[in-house]
């Protein structure tokens, strides 16, 4: 910086302050603040990206695979264009209709796609996996007129429900999971009606879940509350040697965990073991602990325990000790001034505790899956059985949207009531 | 403290020894299930209850032999090298990416904070069953089912969660003139990373490391979704031995995992202490 320079960029006496080349002092700095801005986006570019590749958009597909509905669309295209006029009232579509789908199941037969096909339209009325498959295997040897002969091969085509359902499964996006993930489908007319009876899993297993997790956080606010309390008026030397109580079964597998649960609880087990030894219950009448509901939520409560324990410590431990002195003083009762001055100061860390933990317990699948049996069957494990078992992803999609949606929910409370930032580990 | 006051009324030393009642019969919940695994996997017999020559610490109610059976079976170690490979894969892109993106975040000028944390921490926040699912769509999309970078880059996901929250809250109250001093002093900025960050966030680094290796060393429900029998890991063949075919291997493997434990929580816990004596926060 030379004199020359100085003198060289000295502003007009009135004009605005310039930096020593001459450019204004306010776009140099808005300038050099968009600089550093720049720089912190750039150092987390590359997580943002990769998080986006291969967690964001895996999560994107999954909600695009609970609308989407290529199957019946794709394999029955003739079909579905001779059915677009038809509108069903109780009748039959007429022969174009009956040709189009013989050359559709044959066409289908031959790609080696029908056993999907059949699959799909058995998700939506039970039955028609045979229907279709007979069909398509006699399609090639049908003559015309095909409605008879379709007809007299499977009384499902005289049954203008059948029409219906492949209709509305024509269309490509398709709210139909979203329906059957509530337990409900669409009738004949094409109305929203409840499930039969049998069939009704979901709604009541949604309900399950979220009872299950309730139970499950008020025991681990009822098991960790005195426990943290404790840890938080010890001194130091104590605490940090019970901590580690608390943090071995935090940092311990979650299967381990699982595992030695089933070696407790089950009817051989120790803990029905030491019932019997005390004289508590009798040798034959051991109580069923696994492999229910009950199970699942000891086991679940002994693994979510510490992730309430741990947010409601570090909010103990900044309460001053002072505050129940200062009530004591002014003559509050142990118990009064417990429930009008502590209780509130913890009220961050039993908000944080809770909402961390219902959030870990509404998506649990492993604990439920090894030790839940039928009657502790959670959301998850409905999920898992048709990603892997009856193949049907649309629904599985469906399901896994709407417990994203409530979890997400519960993220965006807890980012406000606590704050992201503030989520801190061991 | 485990003494009640002197002055205590009759009512509150009842109250008194009641809590503390309460508390021990909590920690005994929380660790008695950890505990009781270890004696039994040294079972001579295979049951998972204590026999009653255990009982009477009789020498050959005792013995190795699931541990042998462990030893001598291809599928554990198999299993065990996969975990490993998977593992260390996961945690070192996982604890680059993670570091990386904390320092930008703890820049005072980083715009969108709150929202972008938000997308970082999602990993950790969304149920792993939707995260497989979703995984499961997308790989079968870009073929990437049954190979072992396909489980790499889905374990490193959900481990960089954890890099952030670690290394964030280390970076908390840094101060950022003595960055500004290094480079004054001539040093470029990788000089300054080195020399003058590192050291400081290292232990944010090591921990977050820490837990990128657990969450993927733990990981099963995407392995039982995307992974073939090559990429068989640990917890995929005690979730298959529990299903199917229930040995006190599982047990021996489950101590052998708790001893495991132990070792990061003690490495944590050093950590932890040095990171605040290092930062000058003195321990509450």
């Amino acid at each position: 910086m030379t004199d020359a320079a100085t003198t060289d960029a000295a502003p007009p006496a009135n004009g605005p302050l310039t930096t020593a080349d001459g450019r204004p002092l306010k776009s140099a700095l808005a300038r050099a603040e968009r600089m550093r801005r720049v720089k912190a986006m750039l150092l987390v570019l590359p997580l943002l990206l990769f998080i986006g590749i291969t967690f964001l958009s895996p999560i994107a597909l999954m909600l695009f695979r609970s609308v989407d509905n290529p199957i019946v669309a794709d394999n029955m295209p003739r079909t579905i264009a001779a059915l677009e006029a038809w509108d069903d009232h109780g009748e039959l579509p007429d022969e174009a209709a009956f040709a189009a789908l013989t050359a559709d199941l044959a066409e289908a037969r031959r790609n080696r796609t029908i056993g999907r096909l059949a699959t799909r339209l058995n998700y939506e009325t039970g039955g028609l996996r045979s229907t279709v498959t007979r069909t398509g295997r006699r399609a090639q040897r049908l003559k015309a007129p095909f409605k008879e002969a379709l007809i007299g091969l499977d009384g499902d085509w005289a049954n203008p429900e059948t029409w219906a359902t492949i209709k509305r499964l024509g269309k490509r996006i398709t709210g139909v999971n979203y329906l059957a993930a509530v337990d409900r489908r669409y009738d004949v007319d094409g109305n929203v009606v409840p499930q039969p009876e049998v069939r009704r899993i979901y709604i009541g297993n949604f309900i399950q879940t979220l009872w299950m997790s309730v139970i499950v956080t008020i025991a681990c606010l009822a098991l960790g509350f005195p426990v943290a309390y404790l840890l938080s008026i010890l001194p130091l030397r104590y605490s940090n040697v019970l901590m580690i109580l608390v943090l071995l079964p935090f940092w311990t597998s979650l299967l381990v965990r699982t595992t030695s649960w089933i070696v407790l609880l089950q009817t051989e087990g120790i803990i029905n073991d030491i019932l019997v030894w005390s004289g508590i219950i009798s040798d034959d009448g051991r109580i069923q602990l696994i492999f229910n509901a009950e199970g699942t939520v000891i086991a679940m409560t002994h693994i979510l325990l510490p992730f309430m324990i741990l947010p409601l410590y570090s909010v103990m431990k900044t309460i001053p000790p002072i505050y129940m002195r200062a009530a004591a003083s002014l003559g509050a009762s142990r118990h009064y001034a417990f429930r009008r001055v502590y209780l509130p100061n913890t009220l961050p860390g039993i908000g944080a505790g809770c909402l961390l933990v219902f959030i870990l317990a509404i998506g649990y699948y492993i604990t439920p899956a090894l030790v839940g049996g039928q009657d502790g069957m959670m959301i998850s494990n409905f999920i898992a059985y048709h990603m892997q078992r009856s193949l049907n992803w649309g629904l599985a999609a469906a399901l896994g949207a709407i417990l994203l949606f409530g979890v997400l929910i519960l993220y965006w409370v807890y980012s406000k009531l606590v704050g992201i930032e503030r989520l801190k580990l061991g | 403290m485990l003494k009640p006051p002197a002055h205590a009324s009759p009512l509150e030393r009842i109250w008194h020894y009641a809590f503390i009642a309460i508390c021990a019969g909590v920690f005994l919940f929380l660790i008695a299930p950890l505990i009781v695994i270890i004696p039994l996997s040294f079972n001579s017999l295979p049951y998972f209850t204590f026999t009653e020559e255990m009982l009477a610490l009789e020498r050959d109610a005792f013995s190795m032999r699931w541990y042998e059976d462990l030893w001598s079976r291809e599928i554990w170690r198999q299993s065990m090298v996969n975990s490993l490979f998977i593992a260390v894969c996961s945690t070192v892109l996982a604890t680059a990416l993670g570091t990386v993106a904390a320092l930008g975040l703890s820049r005072p000028h980083m715009p969108f904070r709150a929202f972008i944390m938000g997308l970082l921490i999602s990993p950790m926040i969304v149920p792993l069953i939707i995260t497989a699912a979703g995984i499961f769509f997308f790989y079968a999309r870009i073929g990437l089912t049954g190979t072992y970078l396909g489980i790499i880059l889905a374990h490193t996901a959900l481990g960089t969660p954890f890099v952030v929250i670690t290394v964030t809250a280390t970076l908390i109250g840094f101060d950022h003139s003595m960055t500004r001093a290094a480079a004054m002093c001539g040093a470029d900025p990788a000089r300054v990373f080195f020399k003058i960050v590192m050291p400081l966030i290292l232990p944010g680094v090591i921990a977050g490391a820490l837990f990128a290796f657990v969450t993927s060393f733990d990981e099963v429900v995407v392995v039982l979704f995307v992974a073939s029998v090559e990429q068989q890991t640990i917890p995929r063949q005690m979730w298959a031995g529990i299903r199917e075919e229930i040995s006190p291997t599982i047990l021996a493997v489950a101590t052998l995992l708790i001893v495991f434990s132990v070792a990061v929580m003690t490495t944590i816990e050093v950590l932890r202490r040095r990171s605040e004596r290092l930062r000058g926060v003195t321990p509450a």
